[in-house]
């Protein structure tokens, strides 16, 4: 009679076979007759001005349309301004857009940019354009910029303050029993999506349509006009498949402008495709960071301070950090804290989130303090973080809405078999290998839309159902999700419900970002789905020929594609015989839901566990993880099978950011020195491990439907517990990231 | 990417002819190296002649027990080849070590040995380099050098050879077969590759046009014992830091014969002959193998993040050498 339940059940994804059979339109995909191709042009000093530019030659080659430098570039209507695309407004990547004037400000800044009926001439004239410069001296890197370190007012796009504190950490700490003090660094990262940033650019009179790869494309269709200086609603932005972003597709950067303003010049459709190398300086990345955490304890190894500090390299334009402390004082009962960010300005383009940012850094940094705080007081590293843990919200005393972490430590202990392990380091050998286990905690904050989310229902006289919103789903799962709580809502089984997404011309949602946009797309379905089933169900009991003329729309029960009773259900009728006695094609309804904002009742936040086991060749430097096991409590699950992926894809992100990433800066010069995928190292296939990964869903009080999210959870702690795993391992602590093979030489 | 013309050449004779008449032509194999530096402008031909048709990519066993690889056999079918497997563990294991599975498809073994640098600098058409552009300087002196070379470099390159299968080559005394318009004639493996000095952009004696038509490998009973340790950042589809070729023969607890190659530290693949002169007659242990890594890394130069490498070297010749004197008096790969 009713259908089960869909929410929760493993679905396969709507967008898979698409995708897995390439039918699936990637944003470079669309090609309208009499496209042409863009090609940037990218300044190869970090700091400087462009004093002259020779299109000549370029202008020569067969096929070029137009060669475009800062001396005729169209003028952007307003300054831009960085707000984070959370906020649902224009959501510029950077207070900067390029090409307006002949300064410099980082390297691979585009200083011209090269219009021609092909790819392949476009990318020739590029070669040809010649560019001169006055090149100064760039200040770059940490080594670099230290001393001009300043305390910002805020951080993150002004989401943030420069500065947190609760008690008094200074005299905390100096009464400690027990000071665990570390310096750490964390070389630069890039997110490294497999799908290049593009967007194809199409005007029709007046009237642009944008097709681009982004996580939000009503953030596309907003920061797009506000450049150009048209109205949004002459904006329309496509992005339907998008692959993979991590961050780098979260803030609009300047190419949807750049080919905006291309197809304009040229009155003709404009692609561009950033290349791989421009992906490196085109769409921000997380920033080089230098930490000092100081931690108070007791002999027994309870907590009594927390320090933390964080200097960092920011742009010429804006006091951008990714909140790398906060963390820190959120994460365990201590009574006195301080956080603060320093940064210096740089000749850099304006860094930006990447997965988890902020907690993926600030914890590797915490919890390695945590391990090594566990072995002075000779603690279990679990048992120390139990001693420690947060029953409110450290700093204000809330309530937690939900949190479940110490289900996920002790599920995750069961699972990865941590009970009995010997805490002595550098005593177990597996042939050439040492080997050792190490853990941490996960945490990741719960972020909420700030404007109305909004979602359409449609139910066909058929019985089947359309549900559309906004929003990309760019490898998350969002599409997916969507039917099984449009489903639900409807009493339809999954395969009777359709999703459309990627498209502003659909219902507004906010850009997938903050692990927030499975929550809010989800609400906002979910909405539509129960205004729809309200309006089916009042013209039913309306009706003097249906089953349920009369009846108390509130004891009418959906399920199975049929309206019943609750306490007779085979009194009802089909959805199908409703509307065809109505002679109705079809009705829809428009779902709202408006966030309640910050919930001022509550503390909020994702937790969870990481665990990992490590095999380390000291004579050869080698570190290989050997297995993992994450528990996570992100609230409600909507699909097993989807979270099961991206928490997976968080933790072996982990093994990436403990063992291989990093951006390095040329010396003097300023320029990324290793910007393809064959120097800039992941891990492969061949780097995996078992990884085991399983949820706790604990009630959560404040988060829509009760999801709080599983886009970032998964990375955070990972790499500390690698990183603690080889210490057990070795006897070496190792506080810089990435974890080299020449750094565990030197640590012999 | 700059406009060229395409050809394809029906038989060796005449590729030979237009590509040796033309230094404006380049031939096209595997395209695995080739097709990036196309795209990237490093490679700037007028022409590229495709020689993929040419019927040289057969490999053969020759009497006596060696192998016969054709210039254009693809890197997995030498890797998967019983005859290679069985008498030359070494290469089967550099070769399956290299690259991608989908790269090792396409590649051929003469491309292989044609392959070029993997220095960011050379890709790099706005930084200097003197292999790229003769007298131009080096960038990568004084640049991020962590993947450079510490043997054989000059102050005019420090490119590492990125070859795997060369090194493995190397070791195995394997020989070089070309074809050139005035001939054919062959070339030691050691003598094929040449140090940077000051011609970096010279990397072979060889003339433009002429073909590699096959690698000639020679039987060896110490190369039945050989073994391939790769060092690198992460398991797989990644250069070496460190790598080193060893075929090994101990008699009586004593070093026989031995051979060894390096990888992942030289400007070309290094056969590792003052090592192999150490370890002639030492006692199969330890000791010996540390005293003749030594000897070879004495003359290792470091930069400025690289210096690493060549304790790593050493270390990596030292496991080699004890793994493969481990492996007894016969052994084989898979």
């Amino acid at each position: 009679m009713s259908t089960a339940p869909q929410i929760g059940l493993p679905l396969d994804r709507v967008d898979g076979h698409a995708k897995v059979t390439g039918a699936a339109r990637y944003s470079a995909e669309y090609t309208p007759p009499g496209t042409a191709y863009a090609v940037l042009v990218c300044a190869p000093i970090a700091s400087g001005r462009v004093t002259a530019v020779d299109a000549g030659e370029a202008l020569s080659v067969t096929g070029v349309l137009a060669v475009l430098s800062h001396l005729d570039m169209p003028r952007i209507a307003v300054r831009p301004n960085l707000v984070p695309s959370l906020a649902g407004a224009a959501a510029h990547g950077q207070s900067f857009f390029p090409m307006q004037d002949d300064r410099v400000h980082y390297a691979g800044q585009p200083v011209a940019m090269v219009v021609a009926d092909t790819l392949e001439r476009a990318g020739h004239a590029a070669e040809l354009v010649r560019v001169d410069y006055a090149e100064e001296p760039p200040v770059v890197t940490i080594e670099d910029g230290r001393d001009r370190a300043y305390e910002p007012e805020r951080i993150f796009g002004g989401f943030v303050p420069g500065r947190t504190e609760y008690g008094d950490a200074a005299s905390a700490l100096a009464e400690a029993e027990v000071r665990i003090d570390g310096a750490f660094h964390l070389a630069p990262n890039h997110h490294n999506p497999i799908e290049p940033s593009a967007t194809t650019a199409v005007w029709e009179d007046s009237h642009l349509t944008l097709y681009d790869a982004t996580q939000g494309p009503t953030a596309t269709r907003l920061t797009v006009a506000e450049l150009l200086g048209v109205p949004p609603s002459q904006v329309r932005v496509v992005s339907e498949a998008v692959g993979g972003s991590f961050g780098c597709k979260a803030m609009i950067w300047h190419h949807p402008a750049l080919a905006a303003f291309a197809a304009q010049y040229v009155r003709a459709p404009v692609r561009l495709s950033l290349t791989r190398e421009q992906m490196f300086h085109s769409c921000g990345h997380r920033e080089e960071q230098e930490h000092t955490l100081e931690l108070g304890a007791t002999r027994d190894g309870v907590l009594t301070a927390i320090r933390h500090r964080k200097l960092s390299p920011t742009s010429h334009f804006d006091d951008w950090a990714e909140p790398s402390v906060g963390p820190s004082g959120r994460m365990y009962a201590c009574p006195n804290f301080q956080g603060v960010y320093n940064l210096f300005r740089a000749d850099t383009m304006t860094p930006t989130f990447m997965r988890a940012p902020g907690e993926a850094s600030g914890m590797f940094v915490l919890e390695t303090a945590m391990d090594e705080l566990a072995y002075r007081v000779g603690a279990d590293p679990l048992e120390l973080r139990l001693r420690n843990y947060a029953e409110t919200e450290p700093g204000t005393g809330r309530p937690w809405s939900g949190k479940g972490l110490r289900e996920c430590y002790a599920r995750g202990a069961e699972l990865f078999g941590w009970a009995g392990r010997d805490p002595e380091p550098g005593i177990r050998r597996d042939g050439n290998q040492l080997v050792g286990t190490g853990m941490a905690t996960a945490f990741y904050p719960v972020y909420g839309a700030m404007n109305p989310q909004r979602a359409r229902a449609r139910l066909h006289a058929d019985g089947r159902a359309v549900v559309e919103t906004g929003c990309s789903d760019f490898g998350t799962g969002v599409g997916t999700v969507m039917r099984q709580v449009a489903a639900d809502a409807l009493g339809l089984s999954a395969e009777s419900v359709e999703v459309r997404y990627g498209d502003t011309d659909l219902p507004n949602t906010v850009a997938a970002v903050g692990s927030a946009g499975s929550g809010a797309v989800s609400a906002a379905v979910h909405a539509a789905g129960t205004a729809l089933r309200d309006r089916l169900i009042a013209q039913a009991v309306a009706d003097e020929r249906s089953p349920l003329h009369g009846a108390d729309p509130a004891g009418v029960r959906v399920g199975g594609g049929r309206m019943f009773l609750a306490d007779r259900p085979d009194t009802g009728e089909d959805y199908t015989d409703l509307l065809r006695r109505a002679m109705a094609f079809d009705v829809e309804a428009l779902g709202e839901w408006n966030p309640p904002g910050p919930q001022g009742e509550y503390g909020t936040g994702t937790f969870g566990a990481q665990f990992a086991e490590v095999g380390v060749d000291p004579d050869l430097g080698l570190v290989r993880v050997r297995r993992m096991t994450g528990v996570f409590a992100p609230g409600r699950v909507l699909n097993r099978k989807t979270a099961r992926s991206q928490l997976m894809g968080g933790m072996l992100w982990g093994i990436g950011q403990a063992l291989l990433e990093a951006t390095h800066v040329e010396p003097g010069r300023g320029r990324w020195a290793n910007a393809s995928m064959a120097d800039y190292l992941l891990p492969v296939n061949a780097d995996a491990p078992d990884v085991q990964v399983e949820t706790v869903e604990v009630e959560d009080r404040a988060a829509p439907l009760g999801v709080k999210g599983v886009g970032e959870i998964g990375l955070v702690g990972a790499a500390a517990a690698i990183a603690n795993a080889v210490f057990h391992a070795t006897g070496r602590r190792f506080r810089d990231l990435p974890i080299t093979v020449e750094a565990v030489l030197a640590a012999e | 990417m700059r406009p060229f013309a395409y050809t394809r050449a029906a038989d060796v004779a005449a590729a030979v002819a237009e590509v040796g008449s033309d230094p404006g032509s380049e031939y096209l194999a595997g395209g695995t190296t080739e097709v990036d530096m196309l795209r990237i402008g490093v490679a700037r031909p007028r022409r590229v002649v495709d020689i993929n048709d040419l019927p040289i990519s057969g490999i053969e066993e020759l009497p006596g027990g060696g192998v016969r690889l054709g210039g254009l056999a693809r890197m997995s079918d030498a890797a998967a080849h019983p005859a290679v497997r069985g008498r030359f563990p070494v290469l089967a294991q550099a070769l399956e070590k290299g690259a991608s599975a989908q790269l090792r498809n396409m590649a051929s073994m003469g491309g292989n040995l044609m392959q070029r640098v993997r220095c960011a600098y050379f890709r790099d058409g706005g930084a200097a380099c003197n292999k790229r552009a003769p007298g131009s300087g080096c960038a990568a002196l004084g640049g991020v050098d962590r993947g450079h070379a510490v043997l054989g470099t000059s102050e005019h390159c420090i490119a590492t050879h990125p070859s795997d299968a060369a090194v493995a080559l190397t070791a195995l005394d394997a020989t070089v077969h070309l074809r050139g318009r005035a001939g054919e004639r062959s070339i030691a493996l050691d003598d094929f590759f040449l140090l940077p000095g000051d011609t970096p952009e010279r990397e072979h004696p060889i003339e433009h046009g002429e073909l590699i038509t096959a690698i000639e490998i020679p039987a060896s009973e110490e190369a039945r014992t050989s073994h391939y340790l790769k060092v690198r950042d992460r398991e797989s589809y990644e250069f070496a830091l460190a790598s080193a070729a060893v075929a090994l023969l101990v008699e009586d607890g004593r070093v026989a014969r031995v051979r060894i190659g390096l990888g992942g530290v030289a400007t070309k693949p290094w056969r590792a002959r003052r090592a192999e002169a150490a370890l002639a007659g030492a006692p199969a242990e330890r000791a010996s193998y540390e005293r003749a890594a030594a000897e070879e890394l004495a003359a290792a130069v470091p930069r400025r993040m690289n210096a690493f490498k060549i304790e790593l070297a050493r270390r990596t010749m030292v496991r080699a050498l004890e793994t493969t004197a481990s492996l007894g008096a016969r052994g084989g790969t898979g």
